[in-house]
């Protein structure tokens, strides 16, 4: 622990790029999963395609997947962008069962009173299918999102940023401390984040919780 | 670009592609062993009991946030290059999958055949294994199989300690430049990782029980 308050600075500008890494994947494969998500809920077709190409795609391990990035797109092996897209990828894998999941699992005669009310098809999904599936969607986005940021260390083994560089560096100079600040680090930076997103569930859906 | 993989000189010898296959193949069974003998005792006393469930979802979630190459590198600086610090490693990779999914599968079995169990005068150990178990093992499968998939892609890692396994031509390639040993690293762990899940698919198939299959999907024969 004394290293993490000795070399403060530092600490906090691996902390940043950490958080970086970790959060941007997460918002874009968020994203992207929820039309692909939907795609699945409704067709037969799509789920037969994406269910299976989303467990390959999980199965490539990261480092694999990051050293083969910069390669595929024509970017340099330092690019921040070849941690980001892997991340994005199992960020999708991941949540495109768990929206298409969330989705088939909206009551039908809930759909069906909206849509005898008169919502149109974007409206309905706006605000009565997707609220719905809030809960589960969420639960997924938290396994989501501690994932990654467990994941981001891994492109410290090609030398790019975040905690990850802490354990290289410890590896390299035999310094147990610094590797353990790192540790520590992931830790809770996930314990946070996963707190964060748990509050933000429960405030965006308070009828979770009502008649208990 | 496939060229690599598919050089004959590569399929031979203690550092080609099949002893590096078995030697990954290796980790991943020893540690899914070790886990499953760990895990499954305690996701099933937790279950059964009831008690501590909030402890074994907290620790699952630790666990899960633990960076793995961290845990490998900590390991090899307290102990030592080899084998052991990638079991520890990965051992602690898998334990919360499988530790979750009997959990889960334990809770949800349906009270009344529980009930039903203890009221023809099972004792509580014939309770857990003759009922709870077998009926759970859907869910423990799936956790299980969850954790395979981990372990498989994970103990690629090994090789930045200078273990074994598909992880070395990954980092052999880095080193050298040499795309397709990297590519060629790649697709044998995401291959492998296919066919360890068919492999615990057709366990699953043979262990549980028919009646419990989901029905439409294979449950009349």
């Amino acid at each position: 622990m004394t290293w993490i308050f000795e070399n403060w600075e530092r600490f906090w500008e691996v902390t940043e790029v950490h958080l970086r890494l970790s959060v941007v994947p997460v918002l874009i494969g968020f994203v992207l999963s929820i039309p692909l998500g939907w795609l699945a809920s409704r067709s037969q077709t799509a789920r037969a395609i994406l269910f299976p190409l989303a467990n390959i795609l999980f199965t490539i391990p990261s480092i694999a997947l990051i050293v083969i990035t910069p390669v595929l797109i024509g970017v340099k092996i330092l690019d921040e962008i070849n941690v980001v897209v892997p991340l994005v990828i199992y960020t999708v894998a991941l949540m495109v069962r768990t929206v298409a999941d969330a989705l088939s699992a909206v009551p039908g005669h809930v759909t069906a009173a909206a849509n005898a009310m008169g919502f149109r098809p974007w409206r309905r999904f706006l605000t009565v299918d997707f609220p719905l599936a809030l809960p589960v969607t969420i639960a997924g986005l938290r396994v989501a999102t501690v994932s990654n940021i467990s994941m981001v260390s891994v492109g410290a083994l090609v030398g790019l940023g975040g905690y990850g560089q802490l354990f290289t560096e410890g590896y390299q100079t035999d310094h147990t401390e610094k590797v353990l600040a790192g540790l520590i680090g992931t830790v809770v930076l996930a314990a946070l984040a996963d707190g964060l997103l748990l509050l933000i569930g429960r405030v965006l859906t308070p009828w979770a919780r009502a008649g208990r | 670009m496939g060229g690599w993989l598919f050089d004959p000189a590569h399929w031979s010898g203690s550092t080609g592609i099949p002893v590096r296959l078995l030697e990954h193949l290796g980790y991943t069974l020893l540690t899914l062993l070790i886990a499953a003998l760990i895990a499954i005792p305690l996701g099933a006393f937790v279950g059964h009991t009831g008690k501590g469930g909030f402890l074994v979802v907290g620790l699952s979630n630790v666990l899960r946030a633990l960076p793995t190459t961290a845990v490998l590198i900590l390991v090899v600086l307290w102990a030592g290059l080899g084998d052991f610090p990638v079991y520890v490693a990965l051992v602690l990779l898998a334990i919360p999958p499988i530790m979750a999914g009997t959990y889960a599968g334990i809770r949800a079995v349906d009270p009344v055949t529980v009930d039903a169990a203890r009221g023809v005068g099972m004792r509580e150990s014939g309770v857990l294994l003759q009922v709870e178990i077998p009926n759970a093992l859907p869910l423990i499968f799936g956790g299980f199989r969850g954790a395979a998939l981990q372990v498989v892609a994970t103990a690629t890692i090994a090789a930045y300690t200078g273990a074994g396994g598909l992880g070395r031509f990954v980092f052999d390639g880095l080193a050298l430049q040499d795309f397709g040993q990297m590519l060629a690293g790649a697709v044998l762990v995401a291959l492998l990782a296919v066919l360890v899940d068919l492999g615990f698919a057709g366990l699953q198939r043979l262990t549980v029980s028919p009646g419990l299959r989901p029905v439409g999907t294979g449950g009349k024969r």
